[in-house]
């Protein structure tokens, strides 16, 4: 039995629906992420969840029970906001008994509660503490043991990491995919970034337009994207799409690139990757989806692997971050990152030669932008 | 702390220095009316006769004050206006403490608990800001007349209830719209009800606003005289109505000092709850624009 699950959820407001018949299914103890650009709609399938904000049709199953028209209160669900939304007036004490105060429980084992919590997050020396003392990792850290005091069904986090700086916000990261491992409850988890999508959960949906486009594993949102919606969402740099020619037949499928100045690129298309879909597209325009990272410096990943097409270029910026350099190229009738190692000194201007890796390329009908292969 | 850098030139300070003199000039000049209201109190009537209006006293009493509270003549009864004081006391703390209650629930319902229409329910509400009292003055009469609280205290405090809603209610639906609905979804999956997240959550930050909204209560209703001598009677008149009897009742001579002391005494409250609260006063106006 699934821990949430959620059949054709509408939600309108006024004559703009925000949710259109969205349906999902978590099972005990997995860790989901709704990831999309802000408008996407998630923000309100959580609300919807937790019952903040009812919905116009639809239902919502926790446990197997309808809760559709349940208050949040009887939902037995704990969320994480944004805004962490300590109560000012209580200290960090009264701030995680306030749910188990409200339940009626007794008060020894609320004070047993806050200690538990308070040991697991570390925050024992704050407990007497009011929010406004508190550092900004510091309320994430108690908005969290509000959550964790009791323990409900279901765990919502509505993009808590985002109000924290680059760094703290790791080291969250990382703490709560570790408490997540250790309690091995059921998350929820909203965020707009889709690097803590990738790193934390078991599976992503990427939303759009109050649709779900894609609900699967972070390896399969990321390597296997339906549309260039998702392919350009996920990832850091985001992928290159390329426009390119279809050609050849079944076996021999080839892109062709026109390319201004050099003679146009031909890249081969690993037949392992063919699709029936492709049969239909020959000769007309398809977009060739590369990441960063399907490029790499002549003979230094690739060898001599026959998916491998050499490309030379000139590079028109090199970015070092440290751990990568990340070059701008000219490619067809646009620019391309490729992601190098930091050995490759290259600097602007400079000619380098790379292998193009098609075997994880993608590529998509120009006009639904959806998968071709 | 002064935290501007200024030009230091003579010209920019001659130009600073008399902005100061205007500005304490200015300020004298306000003063002036409770300077000679205070002055004039404290004189034997001799001297108000003689001497001019601000000149100091000569010979400083507190008869004027005591005639005043306890024995001038309002209209018939010759009693002071002490009672009244009273009287107005009577009124305006229950009304101050329902309308201001009232407004926070109204304010909190308009908006964390929103329903349809709540805008609409909150614009009708801030129109009953600009409702001129005197149109209301006949219906209201009725009103009370059907309810049977005609001339009574009680009458009086449903009267500045009404009126008052409208005014807190406003104060508090500006000042609850600042605070993150978040808080309130919170306390929702936590397990609170309406009144729990009222008074839970929501009442122990509304300080400031409960200030303004006190305040201004205090003194819209100490200081009502229209609906005092409309809906009172003689043992239910506050103390604006009674001042007004004291001042218009002449019997012989003037007594200028003693109606200078009833009106300090009618004025004394509010100016009290101002020299107290006022800081927080303009806090809390401010409260709901300026994060921090």
């Amino acid at each position: 039995m699934s821990a949430l699950e959620i059949r054709q959820v509408r939600k309108d407001f006024g004559a703009t629906r925000v949710l259109k018949d969205v349906s999902l299914s978590i099972d005990s103890g997995e860790f989901l992420i709704l990831v999309g650009p802000s408008g996407c709609g998630k923000s309100t399938l959580m609300n919807a969840i937790a019952g903040l904000e009812p919905v116009t049709a639809g239902e919502i199953l926790i446990a197997g029970e309808d809760v559709t028209w349940r208050t949040p209160a009887e939902r037995d669900i704990a969320m994480v906001f944004q805004s962490y939304a300590l109560y000012p007036s209580m200290t960090v004490r009264q701030n995680i008994a306030f749910g188990l105060e409200m339940r009626k429980v007794p008060k020894a084992e609320r004070e047993a509660a806050v200690e538990r919590v308070a040991d697991l997050l570390q925050i024992s020396p704050l407990l007497d503490r009011k929010p406004s003392q508190l550092s900004g990792g510091q309320r994430q850290r108690v908005a969290m043991g509000r959550a964790l005091a009791r323990e409900p069904k279901i765990y919502l986090f509505d993009e808590p990491l985002s109000n924290l700086d680059a760094k703290l916000r790791v080291e969250m990261r990382t703490e709560i995919k570790k408490l997540h491992q250790r309690l091995g409850t059921t998350i929820v988890y909203v965020t707009h970034d889709q690097i803590e999508a990738m790193t934390l959960a078991d599976r992503i949906a990427v939303m759009r337009d109050g649709h779900i486009l894609q609900l699967g594993t972070p390896e399969e949102v990321y390597n296997d994207p339906v549309d260039m919606f998702v392919a350009g969402f996920m990832g850091s740099p985001s992928m290159n799409f390329i426009q390119a020619t279809l050609e050849g037949d079944a076996g021999a499928y080839r892109l062709a690139i026109e390319t201004p100045e050099s003679p146009r690129l031909v890249l081969p298309w690993p037949a392992a990757r063919e699709t029936p879909a492709m049969a239909d597209a020959v000769g007309g325009r398809a977009v060739l989806g590369l990441r960063p990272e399907h490029f790499s410096e002549e003979d230094l990943r690739l060898g001599d692997r026959a998916e491998g097409t050499l490309l030379a270029a000139k590079v028109t910026v090199a970015e070092p971050t440290g751990a990568d350099i990340l070059l701008r190229l000219p490619l067809g009738d646009g620019e391309v990152t490729a992601r190098v190692g930091p050995k490759a000194s290259i600097a602007a201007g400079e000619w380098i030669e790379l292998r193009v890796d098609m075997s994880r390329a993608v590529l998509f009908s120009p006009d639904s932008e959806r998968r071709l292969a | 702390m002064d935290n501007v850098i200024r030009r230091r030139t003579p010209g920019a300070r001659l130009a600073r220095w008399s902005l100061y003199a205007v500005l304490i000039g200015m300020a004298l000049f306000y003063l002036l009316p409770l300077v000679v209201m205070l002055l004039t109190s404290v004189k034997p009537l001799e001297e108000i006769r003689a001497g001019s209006l601000l000149a100091l006293p000569q010979a400083p009493t507190l008869a004027p004050w005591v005639k005043a509270w306890s024995e001038a003549c309002t209209g018939m009864r010759c009693e002071g206006v002490g009672g009244y004081f009273w009287n107005s006391f009577r009124i305006v703390i229950p009304a101050v403490a329902i309308s201001t209650l009232l407004g926070a629930l109204n304010g909190y319902a308009l908006t964390k608990w929103r329903f349809r229409g709540a805008d609409l329910i909150f614009a009708l509400m801030l129109f009953g800001c600009f409702i001129p009292f005197q149109v209301v003055l006949l219906p209201m009469a009725r009103t009370l007349g059907w309810l049977g609280l005609s001339t009574s205290t009680a009458g009086l405090v449903l009267v500045h209830v009404v009126f008052g809603i409208a005014f807190t209610t406003l104060f508090f639906r500006n000042f609850y719209v600042s605070i993150p609905n978040e808080l309130v979804s919170a306390a929702k999956l936590d397990g609170a009800g309406f009144f729990r997240i009222f008074w839970r959550i929501l009442l122990p930050i509304s300080a400031p606003i409960f200030v303004v909204s006190v305040i201004w209560q205090f003194t819209q209703i100490w200081n009502d005289f229209l609906f005092g001598v409309a809906f009172s009677a003689f043992e239910t008149q506050p103390v604006t109505v009674a001042l007004n009897n004291l001042v218009n009742t002449s019997t012989g001579v003037k007594e200028y000092n003693v109606d200078m002391a009833a009106a300090m005494i009618a004025a004394l409250p509010t100016l009290v709850v101002y020299v107290l609260a006022g800081k927080y006063f303009v806090r809390g106006l401010t409260a709901g624009s300026v994060k921090g």
